[in-house]
């Protein structure tokens, strides 16, 4: 059967939306492995996770080029344009948010010799509210459906929120025991790490919404307004 | 360029309609083309987009059972009030066409042509303005030697961009172009695309092309004709990134058309 430009169009994007939902998979994958990995302090888990990261770069990789090697052939415009924009914008913010989940593996590693200074609660709650948002961003993607990106960009505050409680606890750990604070201190890290990868998949939603609705949103128009930050 | 200021606007299309018999080609566009731009028209085969460029220099008026309603404005003169001398207009108004059609005579000749019909005899002034506009139609350097050859023994490109120096040699505002790379190579395209570029610093330029990439590339101002009616004018990126009528984004991605 002979396909007409427009059907090989929508096949290529498919194809491209493909690829990326999977490097999202193998993104949340590494975040969440990492974090659990650290939770119960299994250094094969973490080794895993670092050793895995070559797949992700790889897979990048590969979106980048196809997503070049589309517009070389086909010259998209309009909605087109915007949809391998937003793959090639997205590809990075989800390689990074694998990496993010390397960097806590490493520190997984680090604290798996010592029992831990306090459960960790928060960290996994944090983990699980990027995993929702990078799968509704990636919904939001292949159903170009904003409400679902408005909505990662509403869940980005909790994770800013428990970013923010766990470094109080923290801070008052480390004053009262300041034998843990290298570890607390890593602990830390990786709660920052947990934000940064929350922005990141809220760029993905931003994205989304661009091309979706052609029109440049920031997530701080959906989100609740700013306070002073600590 | 400020789409918005208003003292910019070199053509206002107010209404404009056209008729080739009872069936309309046109439905009452309303159109501003600013100076110093260029304002692509694209859209698909029977649009109207041609008919529409050949109306703001009333080259409509050639073809026998044809009617245009509204009123176009260059420089705020309506084009079509009776007391309007065309051939004043269209030395205002130059046009350049899909084929490149030099007349049969020498490359001279041809660029002197317009010139000469407007009444300029001296031979140093025709020299200069010759000179002049083969420059500016980046051909000059090409054909400097054979100015007596026969313009037909040009290459393609070579005629399409003496077409360009014969119609910039009577010094118009505006210059018109009906798909001028359609018949060039890829290269000859190139060298027209960057004439274009270039001569907008001096007139106002409105093209018609079939090829949206082309628009894209060189135009500042892109509307879109769909069966008569103008769907949407935009800033050119705007358009082709984010278009605000769904039959646009349907136009440029290839839906139809």
């Amino acid at each position: 059967m002979e396909l007409d430009a427009r059907e090989h169009i929508d096949i290529e994007l498919r194809n491209l939306e493909e690829k990326l939902l999977k490097l999202g998979r193998l993104a949340v994958d590494a975040l969440s492995r990492s974090v659990v990995a650290l939770k119960e302090q299994d250094v094969l888990k973490a080794r895993e996770v670092i050793e895995g990261d070559a797949i992700l770069d790889e897979l990048a990789e590969d979106i980048d080029m196809s997503c070049l090697k589309f517009m070389a052939r086909f010259q998209p415009l309009g909605q087109d344009l915007r949809i391998v924009s937003a793959i090639m914008h997205m590809a990075v913010d989800l390689e990074r948010i694998g990496d993010y989940g390397t960097s806590i593996a490493k520190r997984a590693i680090k604290l798996s010799d010592r029992p831990h200074i306090k459960p960790l609660l928060d960290i996994p709650r944090m983990e699980a509210d990027i995993r929702k948002m990078v799968n509704l961003a990636l919904e939001a993607l292949m159903e170009k459906d904003i409400k679902k990106a408005e909505e990662v960009c509403r869940l980005d505050d909790e994770v800013d929120d428990l970013d923010r409680q766990i470094f109080h606890e923290l801070l008052l750990i480390m004053m009262e025991r300041p034998r843990v604070i290298e570890q607390a201190t890593e602990l830390l890290l990786i709660s920052r790490t947990l934000e940064r990868a929350g922005d990141h998949a809220t760029n993905l939603a931003e994205r989304v919404i661009y091309l979706v609705t052609g029109k440049k949103v920031s997530a701080s128009q959906i989100r609740r307004p700013k306070e002073d930050k600590d | 360029m400020v789409i918005d200021s208003m003292n910019n606007v070199k053509i206002k299309v107010e209404n404009l309609s056209l008729y080739y018999g009872d069936s309309p080609a046109l439905k009452n566009i309303n159109m501003h083309i600013y100076n110093q731009s260029v304002t692509a028209l694209i859209g698909p085969s029977g649009c109207g987009k041609s008919s529409f460029l050949r109306c703001l220099n009333r080259m409509n008026d050639f073809i026998p059972n044809t009617r245009v309603e509204g009123n176009v404005y260059l420089d705020g003169l309506n084009i079509y009030s009776s007391n309007v001398e065309l051939i004043e207009l269209r030395k205002k108004v130059g046009m350049v066409f899909q084929r490149p059609n030099p007349f049969p005579m020498s490359i001279y000749d041809n660029v002197a042509f317009g010139p000469r019909l407007h009444g300029i005899k001296d031979r140093e002034k025709l020299d200069e303005i010759v000179e002049s506009s083969l420059r500016s139609a980046a051909l000059w350097d090409e054909v400097k030697g054979i100015l007596t050859r026969s313009a037909l023994s040009l290459s393609g490109g070579q005629q399409q961009r003496l077409c360009v120096a014969r119609a910039i040699a009577v010094k118009p505002e505006v210059l018109l172009m009906d798909e001028p790379t359609s018949a060039l190579d890829p290269l000859a395209t190139a060298r027209i695309e960057q004439l274009i570029r270039n001569l907008k610093k001096y007139f106002t330029i409105v093209i018609v092309t079939h090829n949206m990439q082309q628009a894209a590339r060189i135009s500042d101002v892109t509307a879109f004709f769909l069966m008569g009616e103008l769907i949407e004018v935009e800033p050119t990126e705007k358009i082709f990134t984010a278009p605000e009528d769904q039959r646009t984004a349907d136009y440029i991605t290839g839906r139809f058309g």
